[in-house]
């Protein structure tokens, strides 16, 4: 199971938190803090997994984690997960928001938090993987968006949307 | 993009959205927080109103704030209000806002049912699918429950979008309500074969979870996941049915159990995965520990055997369970010793293994150990130096070793520690510390066979310790050392053990007589030291084979003609051998004539005489080891084949049984041998028992006894504790005594097979069952665990109840042993007293009074002096053991009545004044009387 999943720039400011067990708010932003102290003073060159965060999980949990320019994606597992498996995961997730934001860079992320939400679960389903295949997902999210602009375009009977078109 | 310009018209509707929010955020940096209160206030303000659109806004701005910390669980309702909306666009913000804030103490959740069934059965798949996930996140055990159902339909449904989430979410449903596991596994199980693989992925995922928690019960999907396994092309799939693979420990078993096969034809092979089996010692199952064990058995090389056990020593400290512990203990023994030590380079590191291998409480294989440190001290002359200052040291710290003696085998090793130091003591540094150590009071709680080492060992080292002090010029010191003896030895010489016994006085002896010569002034140390020279060799068990035969000596050859047939007869029977007796060698020489043959029997009878044991007193029998090492000493070359028969050690005389001469002789040999040896058998059967601990006498005091004076406990495992318990009525023939028997099992081992048998007096009888003789006896109907009491009723029948009666009898049982199973009986005495034939009867005064009128009751009386209890308590003291009822009491006087079971009236007046009391009394049957007031006089003497 995936406890959590995290995303944060280089000086700890949360981009995404999706936790998959209750904490209270307070306690979110304290593993927040802890874990992006954990994994900020890591090198680049050593390797992904991190044991032993204080405040999720005890000895049974794992930091996976990936460094993508200035951001930081941390998944919290617990055994039964691979470390393999979850780091082609994050790259799945990194890709498909590269696809569905054109290039994606952190400024996408702070502005967009909620459509990265809808991203991330057409991949993960209350801390169980739902889907790898990236071409799945982004057909399912686009479809989504879809709805939502036809939606919009209702609003203002009489012009018609993009086919395909994204978020910006 | 005119999307973007009608997005930006829309967006103009609403005062700030998210973008608007955040951008705001990074524009006050310095008084973030007082901004964000500002917008909060907005958006409480945005709620209120009626518009979704403006609400489905300002919930969305709330999850962005949530996610930087703030408590938006005041918007729950809204949250709600927003998710109920029947367009897509809206709902998905609500149930994103509930997935990040609801949780199962949220009370909104609970309005939220009916709303979630709608959007599940939903038409459009996509409100569908927004349901599903947001539910993954807040499912409470009422949702779950609610929508079991629901959600299990959906596992069917046409959209493999919607399959592959009702599966996923299904484990969060049997987490929140197990109940619906049972229905849905065979839907989940066929979900494992779905064609789109998205929904198999989904399925392998919820059952691997499952597994994780209780990997037994999925067993039996295993072909399953193989197909899958060699079937999917999904890495995600691949990797979680690999880890649920793992989980199954029986696969590692299995692997193991492989691996051993493999072992024996391709080593080389498995020694490669040394770690990953290391590893499997650390598995929470124990047979898998074993079998990796078993494997590390068959790895061991030069190279490694230091750093493997070095792991095992690491688990024996971790080992909670006492059998794993012992069986790590007896491999890395297995492991060090297989093949003649052939792996072991440096046997130093051997020996500190085996010390530190002492320090393990409670242990069975102390005598492992111990055997270990005696070969190789024997056998690696090098290593000895080594090993007796470790000795010393053991020797030394006894007491840590000893700490809970009697259930302690680990005190074996003292066994060993203590003959080594003995034997090898010209090593010693400090040979009188050890000796001293070896003399201490408390050896004498150690078992009799330690004990007898210890002393004879002591000896040894009172030979070296003379040798140095007498080498100095301290003549004093050696005096010192043979009182040091004289001193301590009288303790081993009060030992119960025979053994050490025996030793001890005779060294004692011995050390009395060196001590007499030391006054004198006389040197003893070189005659002392003699008694222990030479060296003892280690002998291969089949050394017999290369001693070469002398030359000369033909074994198959007739040393005597053999006998007639009539010569067999006049001797004894042939008792043991008989069987062994080869037939043809009788016939053959039967030509022999008669007067030859008397004459011979004359000389044989002649030499017997002489020789009464056959076993002549030679150099050889004496102790071997005096001579210098080589084969020449051993015995069987300095037979003299003049003596009919000369067997220093029983093995040998096989080589001669087939000699028909010396058959008979040898059966009178043996049978005075066999009586030797019985003897020892029970010296060391006894040892034995002071081993397993429990039985020594003070241990057996018999509990409480009422009734029954057991009589002659011998060092026994069980406890009777009888009591007459219940006397039944008149019957037409005599009367019935129900005896209650309580069986206490105080030993540690199971007692079973009880058979409870009394000796029938004319008066009393056991009553047997029916069917069995009147010499049967009674078999009690259970098994004794340790520590367990049971009670067993017996029923006797007694003819006359006038006088007390005492039954002998006797209680056979089996001891049962982890290993081995031994007879053995309990005598006992059951006494039934008269009062014991009294039942406690009211009686008013009036019947009292006319019964003591009626003048049919004979009179007796009694005195007894010096009681020092207060008249109430004498009385209810009589109550108590004499089954009397109080009928009147009047001051410091009482009149008290109680009935026989054949219905014999007593009565009792009893008196006091100061110390002295009077008992009158009064009964139809003069002897019962008379046995009652003994009785109750002999309950008074005692207190």
């Amino acid at each position: 199971m995936i406890r959590a999943i995290l995303i944060f720039n280089n000086h700890g400011k949360p981009r995404l938190s999706k936790f998959y067990e209750h904490y209270t708010e307070d306690t979110e932003q304290q593993i927040i803090r802890e874990t992006f102290h954990l994994v900020s003073k890591r090198d680049e060159n050593v390797c992904n997994f991190l044991e032993g965060g204080m405040l999720i999980g005890g000895s049974d949990y794992k930091l996976i984690y990936r460094h993508y320019a200035t951001l930081y994606f941390v998944f919290c597992v617990d055994s039964s997960e691979s470390e393999l498996g979850i780091l082609d995961l994050i790259q799945v997730f990194v890709e498909t928001l590269d696809k569905c934001f054109e290039n994606v860079c952190e400024l996408d992320l702070i502005f967009h938090v909620d459509k990265v939400h809808n991203i991330l679960a057409e991949m993960v389903m209350g801390g169980m993987v739902l889907e790898t295949n990236m071409n799945e997902i982004i057909m399912q999210v686009d479809a989504q968006n879809k709805m939502e602009n036809t939606f919009l375009w209702e609003l203002f009977i009489g012009i018609k949307p993009e086919i395909g078109s994204n978020f910006k | 993009m005119a999307l973007k310009i009608v997005k930006g018209s829309i967006d103009r509707m609403f005062d700030k959205n998210l973008q608007d929010l955040v951008r705001g955020i990074r524009n006050h940096k310095e008084d973030e927080a007082k901004y964000i209160s500002t917008c909060i206030d907005e958006i409480k303000q945005e709620l209120k109103q009626d518009n979704i659109a403006v609400k489905a806004n300002a919930v969305c701005k709330l999850t962005y704030l949530q996610m930087l910390g703030y408590d938006v669980s005041w918007a729950a309702f809204n949250i709600v209000e927003v998710m109920s909306s029947s367009k897509f666009t809206y709902k998905r913000i609500g149930y994103l806002a509930a997935s990040q804030c609801f949780h199962e103490s949220t009370d909104v959740i609970m309005l939220t049912t009916n709303q979630i069934r709608k959007d599940l059965s939903s038409p459009n798949q996509y409100d569908t699918g927004v349901a599903l996930t947001g539910l993954s996140c807040f499912v409470t055990p009422d949702l779950a429950r609610d929508l079991a159902n629901d959600i299990m339909t959906l596992m069917s449904h046409t959209k493999p979008y919607i399959r592959k989430k009702a599966v996923l979410i299904m484990y969060k449903v049997f987490l929140k309500y197990p109940e619906s596991l049972r229905p849905a596994f065979p839907r989940l199980k066929e979900k494992l074969e779905d064609p789109d693989p998205g929904v198999q992925s989904a399925a392998v995922n919820v059952i691997c979870e499952l597994a994780r928690r209780n990997p037994k019960n999925y067993l039996s999907l295993a072909p399953l996941f193989f197909k899958l396994m060699t079937s999917s092309t999904n890495n995600w799939v691949l990797i979680k049915i690999i880890k649920l693979v793992s989980c199954f420990c029986v696969v590692k078993y299995l692997g193991l159990l492989a691996m051993s096969k493999i072992l024996k034809t391709h080593p080389k092979s498995v020694q490669s995965h040394k770690d990953l089996i290391l590893q499997c010692l650390d598995d929470k199952d124990e047979s898998i520990r074993l079998r990796a064990l078993d494997l590390l058995y068959g790895m061991v090389s030069k190279k490694n055997l230091m750093e493997i056990v070095k792991k095992l020593m690491l688990h024996v400290d971790k080992a909670e369970g006492t059998t794993y512990r012992d069986e790590l203990l007896t491999k890395i023994i297995d492991i060090c010793s297989q093949s003649n030590y052939q792996y072991i380079t440096n046997f130093e590191w051997y020996i500190s293994i085996l010390v530190e291998l002492t320090r393990l409480e409670g242990t069975r294989h102390g005598h492992l150990i111990a055997s270990q440190m005696l070969d190789v001290a024997i056998r690696v002359k090098a290593i000895r130096i080594f090993a007796v200052a470790q000795m010393a040291t053991l020797l030394d710290n006894a007491h840590l070793l000893t700490g809970n003696m009697q259930r302690n085998g680990i005190c074996e090793v003292l066994y060993a520690a203590a003959w080594i130091c003995g034997e090898f003591s010209e090593h010693l540094e400090n040979p009188m510390q050890t000796l001293e150590a070896m003399l201490r009071p408390k050896v004498a709680t150690l078992p009799g066979h330690i004990q007898a080492v210890y002393v004879q060992n002591a000896a040894k080292l009172f030979s070296t310790v003379l040798k140095s002090q007498e080498g100095s010029t301290e003549g004093t010191a050696a005096q010192e050392t043979s009182q040091l003896m004289i001193d301590r030895l009288p303790l081993f010489v009060q030992s119960a053990n025979l053994e050490v016994q025996e030793r001890a006085s005779c060294i004692l002896q011995l050390v009395k007589y060196i001590q007499k010569l030391q006054q004198k002034e006389v040197e003893v140390a070189e005659e002392v030291s003699a008694l222990f020279a030479g060296e003892l060799n280690p002998v291969a068990p089949k050394a017999q084979k290369k001693v070469p035969v002398p030359e000369g000596l033909d074994l198959d050859a007739w040393i005597n003609e053999p006998p007639s047939e009539s010569e067999s007869e006049d001797e004894q029977p042939k008792a043991i051998f008989a069987k062994e007796e080869p037939k043809h060698s009788r016939s053959r020489h039967t030509e022999v004539d008669e007067k030859e043959l008397a004459r011979r029997r004359e000389a044989r009878k002649q030499e017997q005489a002489n020789n009464p044991f056959y076993i002549k007193a030679s150099p050889s029998s004496q102790k071997v080891y005096q001579e210098s090492p080589g084969v020449e000493h051993i015995p069987v070359v300095q037979i003299d084949l003049t003596v009919p028969l000369k067997v220093p050690g029983l093995p040998m005389s096989d080589q001669y049984l087939k000699l028909e001469e010396e058959r008979r002789q040898k059966e009178r040999a043996d049978k005075k041998k066999k009586e030797k040896k019985k003897r020892k058998e029970k010296r060391s059967g006894r040892g034995r028992r002071h081993d397993s601990g429990p039985e020594s006498e003070e241990d057996i005091t018999p509990a409480h006894m009422v009734d029954i004076v057991t009589e002659e406990m011998p060092e026994m495992c069980l406890t009777l504790n009888h009591k007459v318990c219940d006397i039944q009525g008149n019957l037409q023939d005599g009367s019935q005594v129900v005896v209650s028997v309580i069986f206490e099992n105080k030993c540690d081992s199971l007692l079973k097979s009880m058979e409870f048998n009394v000796l029938d007096s004319l008066n009393s009888k056991l009553q047997r069952p029916e069917g069995s003789g009147p010499h049967d006896g009674f078999t009690v109907p259970f098994q004794l665990p340790p520590g367990v009491s049971n009670e067993a009723r017996l029923v006797f029948t007694v003819q006359s109840i006038v006088m007390p009666q005492k039954m002998k009898g006797t209680l056979t049982f089996i001891v049962k042993n982890e290993d081995s199973s031994i007879h053995e009986k309990l005598d006992f005495k059951l006494h039934f007293t008269c009062t014991s034939y009294l039942i406690t009867t009211p009686c008013y005064s009036d019947a009292f009074a006319k019964l003591l009128e009626s003048g049919d009751l004979k009179c007796s009386s009694v005195r007894l002096e010096e009681v020092n209890m207060p008249f109430h308590h004498l009385l209810a003291r009589i109550c108590f053991h004499h089954h009397f009822s109080v009928v009147e009491r009047i001051d410091s006087c009482a009149s008290m009545y109680s009935r026989s079971i054949q219905g014999h009236h007593v009565c009792l007046l009893v008196k006091t004044s100061g110390q002295t009391v009077s008992i009158d009394a009064k009964c139809d049957e003069p002897t019962l009387l008379g046995n009652v007031l003994d009785e109750i006089k002999q309950t008074f003497s005692q207190c």
